[in-house]
């Protein structure tokens, strides 16, 4: 997937012009161009295969197209996706292709028309977020409405993720097509503190959790007067639910390093490092690709573009650490150590990696970065709310509708990106509540839909914006359970170095275990919370500091379900199997048998077409037989309740 | 597997960045797990204590004091992945394969372990087989899954 064409450095604004010429002829080569999204979720829906059989396919019939992978254009619950774009017409998106569409839609290919079984929507215009120019594509067809026309892509925005899913990740000529390095040729010409003025201008802040404003992060790492200094792009996305991350890294790399060299220019860093979690193999090796195109180009090395700029990368692959996601962890793993925080200040800007000035920023930071500095400060500001500048992109995942990535503006409201995108709860359930920020974030309940997604408020309602996980949460889970899932998430990742964390979620799990299998107590409630409070307050890094966010807002929203575990013994979701029984209705039953089918431990009794008993004794309470009941007979009770 | 094996690789990560890790992820590749003479060697070559490399081996989840099995089936138990039914996917794996969670079949033949978040959310639950990933895993297909992923790779056979 390696390409050929321009080898020698790219030294000016010439050369750049060259490879963005190059790349306008793969993304609108004057012949079909079928890209497909081979991101890691589109791999797992079985692209790969997509990918083989629509090749095999040209081949047999010997249509001359260009096929190439692609990043994930967000709509991940659809994949594979597959887009189309024959010269002169709008751009077809394809979802949920199976290998036997192949055939079927390069015959439609071929005779000029839509494959419709599985057309999504069309797109008419490119719009290169980086320049503002727009390249039309050519009118829809009439039988297929617009993608951005779509629930989950009309609030949408696409900053940081302007490239996923358009370009070829392995091609720095289409990412310079898309106006990529063009922000960086400019800036190699200017002031770097007047980049940096824009960036502080453009009131970006961090991506990966904590919100640090951007600027001022660079401007102090560029006032640390040192001859050596670091940047590193934290790449550790170790929060369960988001994977934005993973997605610009897999589909824009580029967008990424321009972002890091642009930063290099600024604070006079010569090395860069990208610590990418080990998890995500696809990143690793596509970035890895990246900077050896960026490389040969003369886009990193020695004397970048003439400027006298000399800055390299590597990427450092992460062993399952998430507290390494903190960044003086971070930095103790890649001297080498266990990943253990230590107390701030000194603050990695003056003191960071081997003791010299280190700037890190999260990958959605980065990638935002060329935008700013190509279109200024004011143009990425005038987006978002008044203490949350700009886009932020949401994995808006969980018991939802349309799946995926999101970008919107900040200050959309949960309601816009849960009903509006995400098309609501699947199935027509009732949403519950809607988590964000993982492990260190909060559960918020339904009745807070118009909630308006920014850093201010999201705090306020007792979560985080975190790094953008977004868990869509419906009747059927449990909030007790969620508390205890968290809670057993951050009891392992704790490193273990100061006693609060390690003690005090230690004894929160074993107090939340004891409430999911019954053997909850009234003053229960009270521990959690006080005990909540210490480890939050009393934490070295933010991992303790916001590892009981889970609990605090659960007890906060959902105190009742928590009582229902302790006084009543019963789990209103059905979630908790030591509190759950399972009985069958008789005068609903029709003695199908499904159940008994279905059943793994031979607990149901009855024969023919007689309604069907359990037998306590025997039920693992595991729940199958009350999924596949066809007539909805079966129910689950507490085992506290009356008549259970 | 000689002391050279193990200085060799080390030779070849150059880099200070990451360096300790980068060869403790060599070493866990190529023999599946970290043997004791291995982190021997390496630390002499490094110049570093015994100590601090035991340290990093113990505490990052990726590696290994004991030889893993030849496949490694890990089943996502990320946020979505959990209220998926991720438990229920484990669950009849340990059946299948008849280890508990963390375990190797007694033929080296698997390991199956729980991992944290392979970030394809909107697929869950996914479970990872060798490094690749499949999609909306269900309990009862996970036999088929593990046939058609890994030839000749029936659990039990």
């Amino acid at each position: 997937m390696t390409e050929g064409g321009i080898k020698h450095r790219v030294e000016s604004g010439r050369d750049l012009q060259a490879l963005e010429k190059k790349g306008l002829e793969l993304l609108y080569p004057g012949r079909p161009r079928i890209a497909v999204a081979m991101a890691s979720c589109g791999r797992a829906a079985g692209s790969g295969r997509i990918y083989e059989s629509i090749g095999d396919e040209l081949e047999r019939r010997g249509l001359d197209a260009s096929l190439v992978p692609a990043g994930c254009p967000g709509l991940c619950s659809r994949e594979p996706l597959v887009t189309v774009l024959e010269p002169g017409k709008a751009r077809i998106y394809y979802s949920g292709v199976q290998p036997a569409d192949a055939g079927p839609l390069v015959s439609a290919l071929a005779g000029g028309e839509v494959y419709q079984k599985r057309a999504l929507g069309a797109e008419v215009e490119d719009r290169l977020v980086v320049t503002g120019r727009q390249i039309d594509l050519g009118p829809p067809p009439g039988n297929l409405g617009l993608l951005a026309d779509l629930d989950f892509y009309r609030p949408q925005v696409r900053l940081a993720t302007r490239n996923c899913g358009c370009i070829n990740p392995f091609s720095i000529h289409e990412y310079a097509a898309r106006g990529g390095y063009r922000a960086l040729a400019e800036a190699l010409a200017g002031d770097p503190s007047g980049i940096i003025a824009e960036i502080k201008k453009s009131g970006l802040r961090g991506r990966g959790g904590a919100g640090f404003p951007t600027g001022l992060k660079w401007e102090i790492t560029a006032g640390s007067g040192h001859d050596e200094k670091y940047i590193i792009c934290n790449g550790d996305e170790g929060d369960p639910g988001a994977y934005m991350d993973r997605s610009i890294l897999e589909g824009d790399p580029h967008s990424v390093l321009e972002g890091m060299i642009i930063g290099a220019y600024c604070m006079g860093a010569r090395h860069g490092i990208i610590y990418v979690r080990a998890e995500y193999p696809l990143a690793i090796k596509t970035v890895g690709h990246a900077i050896a195109q960026a490389r040969e180009l003369g886009l990193l090395g020695e004397n970048i573009l003439n400027s006298g700029l000399s800055f390299d990368v590597e990427v450092v692959m992460g062993a399952g650490a998430f507290v390494c996601g903190e960044e003086t962890a971070l930095i103790a793993s890649i001297e080498g150590h266990p990943g253990e925080p230590r107390p701030r200040p000194p603050y990695p800007a003056r003191q960071g990696l081997w003791g010299k000035p280190t700037c890190i920023n999260n990958v959605e930071t980065l990638a935002n970065i060329p935008l700013i500095a190509g279109r200024g400060g004011d143009w990425y500001a005038g987006l978002g709310t008044a203490g949350s500048r700009g886009t932020k992109v949401f994995a808006l995942v969980g018991k939802v509708k349309n799946s995926g990535l999101v970008e919107v503006p900040m200050g959309t409201t949960i309601g816009d990106i849960v009903l509006g995108a995400g098309g609501g709860p699947d199935g027509g359930r009732k949403l519950k509540a809607v988590q964000t920020g993982g492990p260190s974030g909060g559960c918020i309940p339904a009745s807070l839909v118009d909630l308006p997604v920014d850093y201010e408020s999201l705090t306020g309602a007792g979560t985080i914006m975190g790094s953008g996980g977004m868990v869509v949460m419906d009747e059927s889970v449990c909030m007790v359970d969620m508390a205890r899932y968290f809670m057993t998430f951050a009891a392992g990742e704790s490193c273990g170095k100061c006693t609060p964390c390690r003690e005090g979620t230690a004894e929160i799990l074993d107090i939340l275990d004891r409430i999911t299998q019954g053997g909850g107590r009234p003053e229960d409630l009270d521990t959690l919370d006080e005990l909540s409070r210490v480890v939050k307050d009393a934490s070295l890094c933010g991992l303790g500091q916001t590892a009981t966010n889970p609990v605090l807002s659960t007890l906060r929203y959902f105190r009742s379900e928590y009582e229902a575990h302790i006084k009543d013994k019963h789990c209103p979701a059905g979630v908790c199997r030591n509190l759950t029984v399972y009985r069958i209705n008789p005068e609903l039953c029709i003695g199908c048998g499904l159940c008994a089918e279905e059943c793994p431990g031979g607990a149901i009794l009855g024969r023919d077409d007689q309604p069907r008993v359990i037998s306590q004794e025997s039920c693992t309470r595991c729940g199958a037989c009350y999924r596949i009941c066809p007539q909805e007979a079966i129910f689950f009770t507490g085992r506290g309740m009356p008549g259970a | 597997m000689t002391g050279n094996e193990y200085t060799d690789i080390v030779k070849r990560h150059t880099s200070p960045n990451g360096r300790v890790l980068s060869i403790l992820e060599e070493i866990q590749r190529k023999y599946r797990h970290l043997p004791e003479e291995a982190l021997r060697a390496a630390a002499e070559e490094l110049n570093l204590p015994l100590s601090q490399l035991y340290g990093v081996a113990t505490f990052y989840t990726s590696f290994s004091l004991q030889p893993r099995g030849e496949h490694i089936i890990g089943v996502c138990h990320g946020t979505v992945c959990h209220v998926k039914g991720a438990a229920r996917v484990t669950a009849e794996l340990e059946k299948k394969l008849g280890v508990s969670e963390g375990g190797t079949t007694g033929d080296g033949k698997f390991t199956l372990e729980s991992v944290k978040c392979l970030g394809c959310c909107s697929l869950a639950p996914v479970v990872s087989i060798d490094g690749s990933v499949h999609a909306r895993v269900k309990p009862e297909t996970v036999d088929e899954l593990i046939k058609s992923a890994i030839p000749g790779g029936a659990p039990g056979d």
